[in-house]
C-alpha cells in the first residue's frame, strides 16, 4: 500500500513526513514499514527517526543544505518493497489492579456513565490495544483501541502527582503513567509492571505495532508481583503474534 | 571533585543532550544556550560535548577539592574566586580549597561553568544532562559532590574568544515556518510578526510562554513529533515555545520553529523581557 505523503522541512536539520490525518493501523504499519526501510539503509547522517500516529520525523546530524535532494532519496526508499517481514510483534499481558485503592476515578466515571465499576473494568480489560508510539513521557505508550463506551473527558484541573503505574483514561485514549508525574487523565487502576527502565538496553519492553492486554488482578496479587518486579525477577507474559 | 556549597536558583549538569532516544519518549535535554557553553569548553580546549554546570538566574557557590582550570560564559552573574572578581571567557586556574561564587546578575539569564576535562557525572543514554527519571539527580543540591579530573597547573593556554554582545541584547528571534504555519489566517500571521511578545513567568527548561495571546480557533492536531524551538499555538491562543527539556510529541499546531541560534538567544531572556519574531527561509 502506498499513501500520498507530504515532506516538509522542520527547522534546520529535520524532515517531517506526513500521512493523511487519520489514526488507524494501516497508516501505523505503513509508517513503521517506511521507518524500517530508512533504518536498513544505514544513512550515517541520520541521528534520530521518530514516528507518531501519522508522521515520521527524521533528524540529521548536519544542517540540511539540499532539502529536495534528501526528499528524492527518501521517496526512492519509500517505493522499495516492504521489508517489515521479519519484524516480530508481541502481545503483552499487563496485570492491573482496579481496586478502589488505585482506581480513584472509577466511582466518578461509573456514576457519570451509569455503568457499574465492574462493567468499566470488564470493557477496559477485554479490549486488545495496539501500541502506536512512545511519547509525552519516557516510556509512555500511545495505545489505540479503547472501547468507545469508555471515552471520558480529561479532568479540568490536572492532578499534580499521579502515581507511577497508574492506568488511566483521557478522552478517547487509555495509557499507563510510566513514572510519577502530573496529569489530567482519569485514574482507573495501577500496574506493578515497570514501563520504563533507564538501566536496560531496551528501556521499554513494548514497541510500536505490539499489542497490550490488561488483565485484572487482586490487591494481594498486585503486592506479590510488585515484590517480584522490585527484586528484578518478574517474568513478563507475552506471546508472539502471527502475521 | 567540586563540592556544592550553595546550588543557586536552578543549576544542572548539561552537555549537548540525548540523541536517538526520542522514540522512547526521552527528551533531548542539553545546554539551553549551546553558543555560550561551547565558548567555555572551547577556551579550555575541552571536547565540545564536555559537561558543564548551567546556572539559572543566580549562581552557585562551589568549593574545589582539586586543582583545575575553569572558564565561565553566558550570563554575567558577577563571578568571584575567593571573593576576588574574575573575568568570563578566560582560562582561570583554580587551586584545591578555592571557592567560586557569584553575585549580581548583570545581563543574560543562564551562566555556564566549564572545568578542564568536563564534569564526570553519570552518563545515562549517552549523556550527562540531568532529567527527571533519567539521571538520579535532577538538579544540583547542597553538599553534592561533582567528580572532575585533577589537572596539573602548568602550561595554561591563554585562549580567548570575542563574544558577540548582540547575543544578550538582541530582541529579534528568527523563526522558520512550522509544519502547521499555513493553517494560520493572514491576520494571525500579521499579529505574530508585529507583536512585541513579553516573556511570562512560565519560562523554564521545558518551555517559554508569553503574556500576549493570539485570537485562535485552530483545533488541535493528531499528536505528532515536536522539537526544541517549536512554537505551539494552543486552542486558547497561548504560544508555547518548547525548549531543550520539552516532551517528544505534542498535539497543538506547530506554527513556527526557532532557528537553533535563536534558541540560544531566547535562553538568555527572562520574565518581563520583550522579543519579536522574524520569519526566515529554511
Amino acid at each position: 500500500m502506498t499513501f500520498n505523503l507530504v515532506y516538509r522541512p522542520y527547522g534546520e536539520r529535520s524532515i517531517l513526513i506526513e500521512w493523511p490525518s487519520v489514526i488507524d493501523e494501516d497508516t501505523l504499519f505503513n509508517v513503521l514499514s517506511f521507518k524500517d526501510k530508512i533504518l536498513k539503509e544505514n544513512i550515517e547522517l541520520i541521528i534520530e527517526i521518530n514516528h507518531a500516529y501519522n508522521s515520521l520525523l527524521i533528524v540529521y546530524k548536519n544542517y540540511l543544505i539540499d532539502f529536495n535532494n534528501q526528499v528524492s532519496l527518501l521517496k526512492k526508499i519509500y517505493k522499495q518493497k516492504e521489508k517489515l517481514i521479519g519484524s516480530v510483534f508481541k502481545q503483552w499481558r499487563i496485570p492491573v489492579c482496579y481496586d478502589a485503592v488505585f482506581g480513584i476515578d472509577l466511582e466518578a466515571m461509573s456514576q457519570s456513565k451509569s455503568f457499574s465499576k465492574e462493567d468499566i473494568i470488564k470493557r477496559h480489560s477485554q479490549a486488545t490495544y495496539t501500541v502506536y508510539f512512545i511519547g509525552f513521557l519516557p516510556g509512555f505508550l500511545y495505545l489505540g483501541g479503547l472501547d468507545e463506551a469508555l471515552h471520558f473527558p480529561r479532568k479540568e484541573t490536572p492532578r499534580l502527582k499521579i502515581k507511577k503505574g497508574a492506568v488511566a483514561i483521557g478522552g478517547n485514549q487509555t495509557g499507563v503513567y510510566p513514572n510519577e508525574s502530573p496529569g489530567g487523565w482519569n485514574i482507573i487502576g495501577n500496574t506493578p509492571i515497570s514501563f520504563f527502565d533507564v538501566t536496560s538496553n531496551n528501556p521499554c519492553f513494548a514497541k510500536s505495532g505490539d499489542r497490550i492486554k490488561f488483565h485484572p488482578i487482586s490487591l494481594e496479587k498486585y503486592r506479590d508481583i510488585e515484590t517480584l518486579v522490585n527484586a528484578g525477577v518478574y517474568q513478563m507474559e507475552s506471546e508472539v503474534l502471527d502475521g | 571533585m567540586v563540592k556544592v556549597i550553595k546550588p543557586g536558583f536552578f543549576s544542572t549538569i548539561q552537555d549537548f543532550g540525548r540523541m536517538g532516544c526520542q522514540h522512547y519518549g526521552v527528551p533531548y535535554s542539553g545546554v539551553m544556550d549551546s553558543y555560550s557553553a561551547s565558548i567555555a569548553n572551547a577556551i579550555l580546549g575541552n571536547n565540545k560535548n564536555a559537561a558543564v554546570i548551567e546556572m539559572t538566574m543566580t549562581g552557585a557557590t562551589l568549593q574545589f577539592n582539586c586543582d583545575t582550570i575553569i572558564c565561565i560564559s553566558g550570563a554575567d552573574m558577577s563571578p568571584q574566586l575567593n571573593s576576588n572578581k574574575i573575568k568570563p571567557h578566560k582560562s582561570i586556574p583554580v587551586k584545591t580549597g578555592d571557592v567560586l561564587s557569584f553575585g549580581k546578575l548583570n545581563y543574560g539569564f543562564r551562566s555556564y561553568l566549564a572545568v578542564s576535562g568536563g564534569f564526570n557525572t553519570e552518563v545515562i543514554m549517552d549523556s550527562r544532562s540531568m532529567y527527571r527519571d533519567i539521571t538520579s539527580k535532577l538538579v544540583l543540591s547542597k553538599n553534592y559532590e561533582l567528580p572532575i579530573s585533577n589537572f596539573i597547573l602548568n602550561n595554561i593556554k591563554h585562549a580567548s574568544i570575542k563574544v558577540n554582545t548582540s547575543h544578550f541584547t538582541s530582541k529579534q528571534i528568527e523563526v522558520f515556518k512550522g509544519p502547521e504555519f499555513d493553517l494560520l489566517s493572514v491576520e494571525q500571521q500579521e499579529k505574530l510578526f508585529s507583536t512585541a511578545f513579553t516573556i511570562s513567568k512560565e519560562n523554564n527548561r521545558m518551555a517559554y510562554q508569553f503574556n500576549e495571546t493570539l485570537v485562535n480557533d485552530l483545533p488541535s492536531i493528531i499528536t505528532s513529533s515536536v522539537l526544541p524551538g517549536t512554537i505551539q499555538l494552543t486552542p486558547s491562543g497561548k504560544l508555547i515555545i518548547l525548549m531543550k527539556d520539552c516532551q517528544t510529541t505534542g498535539g497543538y499546531p506547530r506554527v513556527l520553529q526557532l532557528k537553533e541560534t535563536s534558541i540560544n538567544i531566547l535562553s538568555q531572556k527572562f520574565t518581563g523581557q520583550n522579543i519579536t519574531f522574524k520569519l526566515v527561509k529554511n
